[in-house]
C-alpha cells in the first residue's frame, strides 16, 4: 500500500519539505565570501593597542614613534575620535531607572576591562599595524578594579563608574501577590542557589568589517559581518552624522553570529571613523584572542531560589533573586539587562501555579559586557526551574517525568498566562511529555540505570522543560527608544523571463534562511523553488526590517515573505485574467504555469505572463499596468510574542573517580508550530543543544584576581566538539499560531535554552547515591571531585 | 596576531642549519613541524629574526633498528607514530600514546624532535621518551653527543639542548616479549593536553614485576618518573594490596602546582586513579 497523499504532494508545496540550503554546497565548496575575503582597492589595516589593566587612569599616550614607522598612516586616540563621533548610552527607556556610562570609540581618559582598545593604527597591512601597536607607550595609573559579582555589590566596592552612586546598573522585581502566604502554609519548601560562570559565543568566523567613506560623494558603504545591517545603518548615520541615505551596510556571507554580532563594538565604531578620517577602506578583523577579550560575554548569574510544593507535589509558589554582572558598560543598543530581565521572566514558566516573586540586581565591574547571546536568559531560568523541580520531586517521593506531568499547564487550559505575565497562546507541554517518555524510552533507561548502579557504574537521567520566547513584537525593544524594527519587509519580482526574485529584510548567517524563504515564496506563488532567488543583508538592496535576532526570522520574515508573495499571485492572476479574459478568481498558478481552478487545464506560462507585460503591454487592454514587483510589510499583532515550547531529556554517565561527565544521548522533542523546513529546525536544534551542553559542560571565561582572562584561546576556552558530543534524537509536535497565515515560531534557541539544565538534572541524577549535588554551570570535575569530596 | 617579520633559511644537512643558527648569533629558531612554534610567533611570544627549516635534512627523518636500539629521526611525524610498523613493534609506548597527541591535522606536520625539544611539561611524547630511558642525539657546533632522558628535561621548557644544538633523533631500548605497557590519560576533551598522563613499561618475570618504570605528564615542570611508585611495584604481582601501595606512594613523586581550573590537591588525585587504572590494565595483559 502506498502512503496517502497529503498537502506536501501537491506541486511547489515546499512548506514542511527538507530542502536542502541553496547556499550549503557554495560555502562548503570554500566558495563564501566573507568580510575577510574582500579586497578593496587602496584598502588599509587597522590593528588595536588593548588596556593589560582592568582599571586604570590613562595619564598619557605617546604615539610619536607609531607615527613615523613606515607603512603607517593613521594613529588615533580617543580624543581624535571622539571629534567625529558622538557618544552613546546603553539604556532603555522601559528598563526603569537603568544607568549605564556614555561610550565612545575609544576611550579618553580611563580603561574599564582589560583587553579594551585603547589606540588605533591603520596601516598598509595588519601586520605593520601590529608593528606600530609595539611602539606605542602608554602611561597608565593602576585603579582598583571590580571584578566579580559580590566584590562589585560589597558596601565599600569602588566604583566602576566614578559618577555614579554603585555599581547597581538596574533592579527589577516582580510579584504576584499570595508568595508568603503559599510558603507558610506548603508541606515543603525547597532550597538551592545557583551559580553560572561567564561563556563567549565563539563564532567561527570572528567579528570582521571594512568601513569605505567616499570623502567626495560623503557615503559611507560598511561591508560588515553582522546581523543586523538596518541597526547599523542607523547608528552609523546617527553617530556620524551622515544622512541614512548615504549609509550603506552590506552583510555578505556571515560565519555564525548567535546573537554576538549585533550590538555595538568600541572597535567597530571606531574603523567607521578611521575610514572617514583617511577617505579610503579600512579592514578590521579581530582575531581570536581579541574575540576573547571584546566579543559580548554572556551569563554570569547567581540565582537564588525557593518553591514551595503541597504534600502530593502540586507546585504552589517560587520566590527568587537573580544577581548577575555585565562589565563596565550595559552594551548597546539592547542593553545588557535583557538577560537578567527574562530570567525572572521565564522562571517557573512552563508549570501551573500563582505565587511568583522575583529579584533581579544588575552590577556593573571591570570586565568586557556581557549581553545578548543564543536563548538569553533562557538557559538560567530553565536549569533553575528544573532543578528545582527535580528537588521537589525527590522531597515528595515523585517521578521526576510524572513530577512534570502533574504540573506543567495542561494542553487544554490555552489561551492562559504565566505568574510573571507572559501571554501564552498555545503550548502543548503534556503531548511532548509523553513524547518524550517514547522516545527515551523512560522506564528502560531507569532500568538499566538501576541495574549498573549495583556494578560501580553511575548514570544519570536528566529531564527539562521549557519555554521559548519568539516572534517579538515592539514590546521587545521598539517600546523602550531603541530604533531596532520588529517588522519585516519583503520585494518580490517576477522577472522578464519569469523568474522569482526575493530582496528581503531578514538575514542569513548560516542558519538556512535564505532556503526558507524561497521555500515559502515558490510555495504560495506556485513556482519550482530554483527559479526563486532570495536577496538578503544589503541596506540598499532589500527593505528595512529587523533582521535576525531573537527568533523571528522564520516568523516574521517568513510571514513576511508568504504575504509578499501573495499579493504578487494575485497580480499576475489579474494580468493572466486581462490576457486569457477569464475571472482571475477562475484562475491559479502551478509549476510556473497558470490553470484553471475548475479542471487545471494549463492555460499560459508565467514567463509569457511577464514577457507580455514587460516588453508587449501594448496587446494588453488600455489602462492596464501590470504590477510584477510588489513590496510589502509584516509586523506581528496580536500576542507580543510567540512563545514555543518542548522538553528535552539527557542521558549520561558520570565517572565519580574523576569527575568527568560522558553525554551518551541527548532527546529533544519541540514544537515550533509551523514547520517550513524540518531539516532545517532539526539542524538548529542539534546546534543549539550543543552550544548548550558546551555551557553545561566546558565553557566558562575565568578570570584572575586582578580581572586578566585567564583562559583567552582556544587552547584554554574549551568549546564543544564532536567527540564529546552525543546523538541528539529529535521528534517535533505542530502547534501552529492563529496570529499568522504561516503559523511559524521561531526554533533556534529552543536547544540552547534547556540542554544545560537537562545536564544539570542529569549529573545530580548520576550523584543522587552518595548524597552529592553540584548546583554550578559548568559542571567540571573540579566540582563533580569537590561536591564527592574526593580531593 | 600576526608575527613579526623574519628571514627564513632552508637548511639542506645538519651543518648547514647549525652555521646558520651560529651565524644568526643565536636570535634564530629551527623550524621543524611548526605546530607550537608558529602560534608562538603570531601571537608574538617568540619573534626570532630568522627561521631555519629543517624540514629538507635527510639525515633528521628515518625510522631504523641500530642494534638493540630503535633510532627515530627527529623529523619523525607524529602521525608516523601510528603507521609505521617499527615503532607498533619495537616502541609500542610511543605508538599507545600517539592517538592522544592533538588532532589529525597537527599529528601530520608535529614532529617527535620538535616536541621533545620543546620539552612541554603537558606533551605525551616527552614523558614517554623519559619512561623508555631513551637517548638522545644532539648535534651542535662543537660536535655530537648524547644524552640519557633522565639528564634532558632540565626545568619548564628548558632542556640539556644548548643554544644553537639541533636534536638530531632518539633512541629507545628494543621492545621485548616479556614486557608489558600501559597508557592513557585525562583530557576533558580528545586530543586535549591532558589534565594528567600516564605511560609505562614493566618488563615481567612470570606473574611478578621484574623492573618497571612510569612516567607522567602534566603533573608539573617537566615530565616525571614516579620512582617512589616503581620501587613500591618491583618484585611484586599487581594484586589490588599493591595497586593502593602504589597509589599512596605516587604523593612523594608528585608536587603539582595550584592552576587556576585544577588545584594541586586534585591533580595528584587524578594522577593517583591513573596510575590505579593503568596498574589494573597492566596486571590484567598477560
Ligand atoms: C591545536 C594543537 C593541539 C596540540 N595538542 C598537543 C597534545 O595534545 N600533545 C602534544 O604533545 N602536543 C600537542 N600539540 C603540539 C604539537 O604536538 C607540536 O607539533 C609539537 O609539540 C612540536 O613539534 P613541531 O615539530 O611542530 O615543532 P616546532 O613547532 O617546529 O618547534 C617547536 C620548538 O622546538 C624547536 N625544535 C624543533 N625541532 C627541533 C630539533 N630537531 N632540534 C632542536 N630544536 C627543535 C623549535 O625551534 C621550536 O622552538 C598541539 C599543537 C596544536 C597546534
Amino acid at each position: 500500500m502506498t502512503a496517502p497523499l497529503t498537502s506536501l504532494d501537491r506541486p511547489n508545496s515546499y512548506i514542511g519539505r527538507s530542502v536542502p540550503r541553496p547556499n550549503a554546497k557554495r560555502l562548503l565548496a570554500g566558495r563564501g565570501r566573507y568580510v575577510t575575503d574582500l579586497r578593496l582597492p587602496r584598502m588599509l589595516h587597522a590593528a588595536f593597542l588593548r588596556s593589560p589593566h582592568a582599571h586604570a587612569r590613562i595619564a598619557g599616550i605617546d604615539v610619536e614613534a607609531a607615527r613615523a614607522l613606515a607603512g603607517v598612516h593613521l594613529v588615533a586616540t580617543g580624543a581624535d575620535l571622539a571629534r567625529i563621533c558622538t557618544p552613546w548610552t546603553g539604556t532603555l527607556d522601559h528598563f526603569k531607572g537603568m544607568i549605564s556610562e556614555p561610550q565612545l570609540p575609544l576611550p579618553l581618559d580611563r580603561v574599564v576591562w582589560a583587553g579594551q582598545a585603547v589606540v588605533a593604527v591603520v596601516a598598509e597591512s595588519r601586520a605593520i599595524a601590529e608593528d606600530a601597536l609595539e611602539l606605542i607607550a602608554v602611561d597608565y595609573e593602576e585603579l582598583p578594579a571590580v571584578v566579580d559579582l559580590d566584590a562589585a555589590r560589597a558596601p565599600d566596592a569602588p566604583l566602576v563608574n566614578p559618577a555614579a552612586s554603585s555599581n547597581i546598573c538596574f533592579r527589577a522585581q516582580l510579584d504576584s501577590g499570595g508568595v508568603d502566604h503559599a510558603f507558610a502554609a506548603a508541606a515543603h519548601v525547597i532550597e538551592e542557589e545557583f551559580s553560572f560562570g561567564r561563556h563567549t559565543p565563539v563564532t567561527l568566523e570572528p567579528r570582521a568589517m571594512v568601513a569605505d567613506y567616499e570623502p567626495d560623494s560623503g557615503m559611507l558603504t560598511v561591508h560588515h559581518a553582522t546581523q543586523t545591517p538596518y541597526q547599523f545603518q542607523d547608528l552609523y548615520s546617527r553617530h556620524y552624522g551622515i544622512p541614512e541615505a548615504r549609509v550603506r551596510v552590506i552583510a555578505p556571507d556571515i560565519g555564525g553570529s548567535f546573537g554576538m554580532k549585533l550590538h555595538v563594538y568600541h572597535e567597530d565604531m571606531a574603523v567607521v571613523g578611521l575610514s572617514i578620517l583617511l577617505g579610503r577602506p579600512v579592514k578590521y578583523v579581530a582575531d581570536r584572542i581579541e574575540s576573547f577579550v571584546s566579543d559580548i560575554h554572556a551569563r554570569d548569574h547567581q540565582v537564588k531560589a525557593r518553591m514551595a510544593v503541597d504534600a502530593q507535589g502540586k507546585i504552589l509558589a517560587m520566590d527568587v533573586h537573580d544577581a548577575t554582572a555585565i562589565g563596565a558598560f550595559s552594551t548597546y543598543p539592547r542593553t545588557s539587562v535583557v538577560e537578567g530581565n527574562q530570567v525572572i521572566r521565564l522562571i517557573g514558566a512552563p508549570y501551573d501555579f500563582k505565587s511568583y516573586r522575583a529579584t533581579l540586581e544588575v552590577v556593573f565591574q571591570n570586565k568586557v559586557q556581557t549581553s545578548q547571546y543564543r536563548a538569553v536568559g533562557h538557559p538560567i531560568a530553565c536549569a533553575v526551574t528544573e532543578r528545582m523541580v527535580d528537588l521537589a520531586a525527590a522531597r515528595v517521593g515523585v517521578d521526576p517525568l510524572a513530577m512534570r506531568a502533574g504540573n506543567v499547564i495542561p494542553d487544554d487550559a490555552y489561551p492562559t498566562a504565566s505568574p510573571t505575565g507572559y501571554r501564552f497562546e498555545a503550548l502543548s507541554h503534556e503531548v511532548c511529555l509523553r513524547r518524550l517518555r517514547e522516545i527515551m524510552s523512560y522506564d528502560g533507561l531507569r532500568a538499566e540505570q538501576s541495574e549498573l548502579r549495583q556494578r560501580g557504574i553511575y548514570r544519570g537521567i536528566g529531564i527539562a522543560t521549557f519555554v521559548e520566547i519568539t516572534n517579538p513584537s515592539p514590546a521587545f525593544y521598539g517600546v523602550g527608544g531603541a530604533r531596532i524594527s520588529s517588522q519585516d519587509g519583503a520585494t518580490i519580482s517576477l522577472t522578464p523571463s519569469g523568474e522569482v526574485r526575493c530582496a528581503i529584510s531578514v538575514t542569513e548567517q548560516g542558519q538556512g534562511t535564505e532556503a526558507i524563504v524561497g521555500q515559502i515564496v515558490a510555495d504560495q506563488l506556485g513556482v519550482a523553488q530554483e527559479h526563486v532567488r532570495v536577496l538578503t543583508g544589503d541596506t540598499e538592496v532589500t527593505p528595512h526590517g529587523g533582521a535576525t535576532w531573537a527568533c523571528r526570522g522564520a516568523g516574521i520574515g517568513g510571514e513576511a515573505a508568504l504575504q509578499t508573495a501573495r499579493r504578487l499571485k494575485a497580480n499576475i492572476l489579474e494580468v493572466a485574467g486581462l490576457i486569457l479574459q477569464e475571472q482571475p478568481g477562475a484562475l491559479d498558478i502551478v509549476d510556473g504555469q497558470v490553470v484553471s481552478v475548475a479542471n487545471g487545464q494549463v492555460r499560459l506560462p508565467v514567463a509569457e505572463i511577464a514577457r507580455i507585460a514587460y516588453f508587449r503591454s501594448d496587446t494588453l487592454p488600455p489602462g492596464t499596468q501590470a504590477q510584477l514587483t510588489v513590496s510589502h510589510h509584516f509586523a506581528p499583532q496580536g500576542y507580543p510574542f510567540a512563545f514555543t515550547n518542548g522538553v528535552q531529556g539527557c542521558y549520561l554517565e558520570v565517572d565519580i573517580d574523576t569527575g568527568f561527565v560522558k553525554l551518551l544521548k541527548h532527546y529533544v522533542v519541540e514544537d515550533c508550530g509551523r514547520i517550513i523546513n524540518p531539516m532545517l529546525v532539526d539542524e538548529q536544534l542539534r546546534g543549539g543543544v550543543v552550544q548548550g551542553l558546551g555551557a553545561a559542560l566546558f565553557e566558562e571565561c575565568r578570570y584572575g584576581e586582578t580581572g586578566q582572562l585567564l583562559n583567552g584561546s582556544l587552547a584554554d576556552y574549551l568549546v564543544p566538539m564532536a567527540m564529546e558530543m552525543p546523538d541528539i534524537i529529535i521528534d517535533h509536535v505542530e502547534t501552529p499560531t492563529a496570529d499568522t497565515i504561516l503559523g511559524a515560531k521561531g526554533c533556534g534557541e529552543a536547544g540552547t535554552a534547556a540542554a544545560s539544565a537537562c545536564v544539570l538534572n542529569a549529573v545530580n541524577d548520576a550523584l543522587t547515591p552518595f548524597g552529592a549535588s553540584v548546583n554550578a554551570i559548568p559542571i567540571t570535575p573540579a566540582r563533580v571531585l569537590k561536591s564527592l569530596d574526593r580531593y | 596576531m600576526k608575527a613579526r617579520a623574519f628571514s627564513y633559511f632552508r637548511a639542506g644537512t645538519i651543518d648547514e642549519a647549525l652555521a646558520a643558527h651560529a651565524d644568526a648569533g643565536d636570535d634564530a629558531r629551527f623550524i621543524a613541524g611548526g605546530q607550537s612554534l608558529v602560534p608562538a610567533l603570531a601571537l608574538r611570544l617568540q619573534a626570532p629574526r630568522i627561521l631555519i627549516d629543517i624540514n629538507h635534512i635527510d639525515e633528521l627523518r628515518s625510522v631504523r633498528r641500530e642494534g638493540e636500539w630503535l633510532r627515530l629521526g627527529a623529523l619523525t611525524r607524529h602521525c608516523e607514530m601510528l603507521t609505521e610498523p617499527l615503532v607498533a613493534e619495537f616502541a609500542p609506548l610511543l605508538r599507545a600514546a600517539a592517538p592522544f597527541v592533538a588532532h589529525p591535522a597537527i599529528r601530520n606536520r608535529g614532529t617527535l624532535g620538535g616536541s621533545v625539544a620543546l620539552a612541554d611539561p603537558a606533551s605525551e611524547f616527552p614523558a614517554m621518551v623519559l619512561a623508555l630511558d631513551a637517548e638522545i642525539e644532539i648535534a651542535g657546533p662543537s660536535g655530537r653527543r648524547c644524552v640519557k632522558a633522565s639528564d634532558f628535561f632540565i626545568d619548564l621548557f628548558e632542556t640539556a639542548l644548548a643554544p644553537g644544538e639541533l636534536l638530531v633523533a632518539i633512541r629507545v631500548p628494543l621492545f621485548r616479549s616479556n614486557q608489558r605497557i600501559a597508557f592513557d590519560e585525562l583530557a576533558r576533551r580528545r586530543g586535549d593536553y591532558a589534565l594528567v598522563g600516564c605511560g609505562m613499561i614493566a618488563t615481567l618475570d612470570r606473574d611478578r614485576i621484574a623492573d618497571i618504570s612510569i612516567a607522567l605528564f602534566s603533573v608539573g615542570n617537566v615530565p616525571t618518573r614516579a620512582r617512589s611508585v616503581e620501587a613500591v611495584l618491583v618484585g611484586s604481582s599487581l594484586d589490588a594490596g599493591r595497586i593502593a601501595a602504589a597509589q599512596a606512594a605516587l604523593s612523594a613523586d608528585l608536587a603539582p602546582a595550584d592552576s587556576d581550573d585544577v588545584p594541586a590537591a586534585m591533580r595528584v588525585h587524578l594522577a593517583r586513579v591513573l596510575l590505579g587504572r593503568l596498574l589494573g590494565r597492566l596486571g590484567e595483559v598477560r
